[in-house]
């Protein structure tokens, strides 16, 4: 098999087919990440000037009540945004798939939101949110459950049009004769919902869920534009907790903001995020796949 | 067909190698990484002047508002670094002080008329040279205070302030007008409170101690923040806008005041160019909050705008960025496009200024008036002390409670001593 590879000349120059690919994918990817990795040990204030510091950043990140804050927010609005998101996406996949008329336009319709960016986004609802709530002498900006709900509000109206298009192209998927079958063998719509079509569509949902669990972790832009972690709870003694803050947000308020030795603590949150998110991600996505099946 | 290969990529790298070594000539050039968006297409221009004159290379890259940090800190780590960039407060000292050549006695510190805007590390070494230098204070449209019958005369004091502006807010509707234009708290306007009008504070405990600080205190007493109540309600209570449509902004005070909508606008002398077209007899006052002998109260002078040198480049860019900035002030031309641009310039021969505001300055402290030197300059880890201060000050407007006021004291006292903590820690 081995003698296989090298006899061929073709063969013989796979390298060079393969090497652009890599080559991009390590200067892009791997050597940044190995950097980061680097980097979350040591001191510093550029990147070519490091001093290696261990564990240090690894404590200061942990006992940093702002850094567990950001976590437990994040998870909280993950999870919501999840179910909102992927349970609306499947309702409307699943309503543009039995023949309406104008199923295209309201496809069309329904993506479009995806196609803006975070940033303006968030100050566009930051506007329609508080043209409302300024009426009742509030802010978004005022209440964290304001921001809380906004937020998933903004992220219902961005995502579910992308999710629904990965449910579509499922549905589109279920084979016409277990349908036939289904409805010959008398079973109700409801029961071939959950019972034909939801099984088959098992690989969309995997992706769904995945996709939706890791962009409500690692969400930045929106969090940004729409509340920046406002409002902050003023503690007694001056230290603050803000209490819209993701995590993201907190890794970049921590390497940009606070004290000049902070970068390296940043780092460090950046890495534990990175192995959070691949974790729970990975664990997600083992856990649906044993729900797929087979074709 | 490997060897024509082999040779086209051996040509590119002598061709790389031979560009290298020959921008890195003995003249040297310049790079300077610019923080104020306004000065750009000047700096620009100056750039290219100065290189067809002397034929050295000048790059000018301008960080977006608001970006300064973010952009120095990566750019600081390329291999052309920038040569000339701004160390503008006693954090960036800090923060950039190390990377920062000593400009005691070279010729740019020669040619300086003040040593009042320069920053010194604490090895009393100076890193960073003022370049221009800026007032801020409560803006006024003379005419508008005429309208509503009452007169310049009647405001010397924070007594007259309120009677006019209260009056003026109570017939608002009468007049067409009102007192002051809108003090939003987004991240466009939040910093005319959170970092000018917090000022007033800091300089009366710097007077009420008798010294100016040298460097950032680890604590901050508070004492005058009565008075910095006293202003900030005026300006939200008697404005076009309800004090509980203030957090997520919209509201635009530049053109309010251009357009007459309103009487006040607080914000300094960079606003000149934009509203002597619309006001042109428009003057600014001081920021009269009810202190003691406050009718002797100038205005807030002193700049976030100083060169550094990077003294970790060649000896030749730093010869010649030290030419660059020495012509930049000097030369007839460069210095009158500068001063157009910026207002003043302190150098010996630099063009006088034509912004109205910089002259009011200089008139009140011809009258014998105290200047309200820049301690704001000194606030630890400035974006957090003021996003804290934002959020309390937002509680604060939708609701004027005494307990919410406690917060804003609490974000403004306690928030900077932890702050000067974690700075500091």
């Amino acid at each position: 098999m081995k003698k296989g590879i090298f006899k061929n000349p073709l063969r013989r120059w796979f390298w060079l087919f393969l090497g652009p690919v890599v080559a991009a994918f390590i200067i892009g990817f791997v050597w940044p990440f190995m950097q980061g990795i680097y980097l979350s040990f040591c001191k510093f204030k550029l990147i070519s000037r490091t001093t290696w510091v261990g564990f240090e950043n690894y404590g200061k990140a942990f006992s940093d009540p702002t850094f567990l804050h950001a976590f437990w927010y994040s998870a909280l609005f993950a999870i919501t945004s999840l179910i909102f998101i992927n349970v609306l996406g499947f309702a409307a996949a699943y309503a543009l798939t039995q023949g309406i008329k104008g199923s295209n336009l309201f496809r069309t319709v329904f993506f479009m939101p995806n196609l803006i960016g975070g940033i303006v986004l968030g100050y566009i609802w930051s506007m329609i949110f508080d043209g409302i709530l300024s009426r009742y002498g509030t802010s978004i900006l005022l209440e964290s459950k304001y921001g809380f709900w906004g937020l998933i509000i903004l992220m219902c109206w961005q995502q579910i049009g992308y999710m629904m298009i990965i449910y579509i192209a499922g549905l589109q998927s279920v084979p016409e004769d277990m349908l036939e079958a289904a409805k010959i063998d008398g079973a109700t719509k409801t029961q071939t919902l959950f019972k034909v079509t939801i099984p088959n569509v098992m690989p969309s949902i995997t992706i769904c869920t995945f996709l939706s669990l890791t962009n409500g972790f690692k969400l930045f832009d929106q969090n940004l534009a729409l509340t920046a972690g406002q409002p902050f709870i003023i503690q007694p003694g001056g230290t603050t907790v803000k209490t819209t803050e993701m995590l993201a947000l907190n890794i970049y308020n921590t390497f940009y903001g606070s004290s000049s030795a902070s970068q390296g603590v940043a780092q460090a949150k950046a890495v534990l995020f990175f192995i959070l998110v691949a974790g729970l991600g990975l664990a997600q996505l083992a856990y649906t796949r044993k729900r797929e099946v087979q074709q | 067909m490997k060897k024509i290969l082999a040779l086209v990529l051996t040509l590119c790298m002598v061709f790389a190698l031979c560009a290298a070594s020959a921008s890195a000539d003995a003249k040297g050039s310049v790079y300077w990484l610019n923080f104020k968006p306004e000065l750009d297409e000047t700096a620009q221009q100056l750039a290219k002047m100065y290189t067809e004159k002397t034929g050295v290379e000048v790059k000018v890259v301008t960080a977006a508002s608001g970006t300064y940090s973010q952009t120095l800190t990566s750019e600081m780590d390329k291999s052309s670094a920038p040569t000339m960039f701004i160390i503008g407060n006693q954090a960036g000292v800090k923060d950039w002080g190390e990377f920062a050549m000593d400009l005691t006695d070279t010729p740019i510190a020669n040619e300086l008329t003040t040593d009042a805007y320069n920053l010194y590390d604490e090895d009393g070494r100076l890193v960073s040279i003022g370049y221009c230098y800026e007032c801020y204070g409560i803006i006024v449209n003379p005419d508008l205070i005429e309208k509503a019958g009452h007169s310049m005369d009647e405001i010397k004091n924070f007594d007259g302030l309120k009677a006019v502006a209260e009056d003026i807010h109570a017939r608002a509707a009468e007049l067409g007008f009102d007192a002051f234009s809108s003090s939003d708290m987004d991240g466009s306007s939040s910093w005319r409170f959170t970092g000018h009008m917090a000022n007033l504070e800091y300089v009366y405990e710097e007077r009420a101690a008798g010294a100016v600080w040298t460097e950032c205190p680890a604590t901050i007493t508070g004492e005058f923040m009565p008075n910095f109540k006293n202003l900030y309600d005026l300006c939200i209570n008697n404005s076009l806008t309800a004090p509980t449509d203030l957090a997520t902004g919209g509201h635009d005070a530049e053109n309010e005041f251009k357009t007459g909508k309103a009487a006040f606008f607080v914000n300094g002398s960079w606003e000149y160019a934009a509203v002597s077209g619309d006001v042109p007899n428009a003057v600014m006052i001081p920021y009269y909050c009810g202190v003691e002998g406050e009718e002797k109260a100038g205005l807030n002078c002193g700049t976030e705008n100083c060169w550094a040198i990077n003294d970790t480049v060649s000896d030749a860019d730093k010869a010649a960025t030290m030419d660059f900035m020495v012509w930049l002030v000097s030369d007839p031309e460069a210095a009158g496009l500068m001063v157009e641009q910026l207002g003043v310039l302190p150098y010996k021969s630099a063009p006088a200024s034509a912004n109205g505001f910089l002259k009011n300055a200089e008139e009140y402290t011809a009258d014998g008036c105290y200047v309200m030197d820049w301690a704001t300059n000194y606030q630890p880890n400035v974006d957090d002390y003021r996003a804290a201060l934002v959020s309390a000050l937002n509680q604060y407007n939708a609701d004027q409670s005494d307990a919410n006021w406690e917060l804003v004291k609490t974000a403004f006292v306690d928030g900077w001593a932890v702050q000067y903590a974690a700075a500091n820690g």
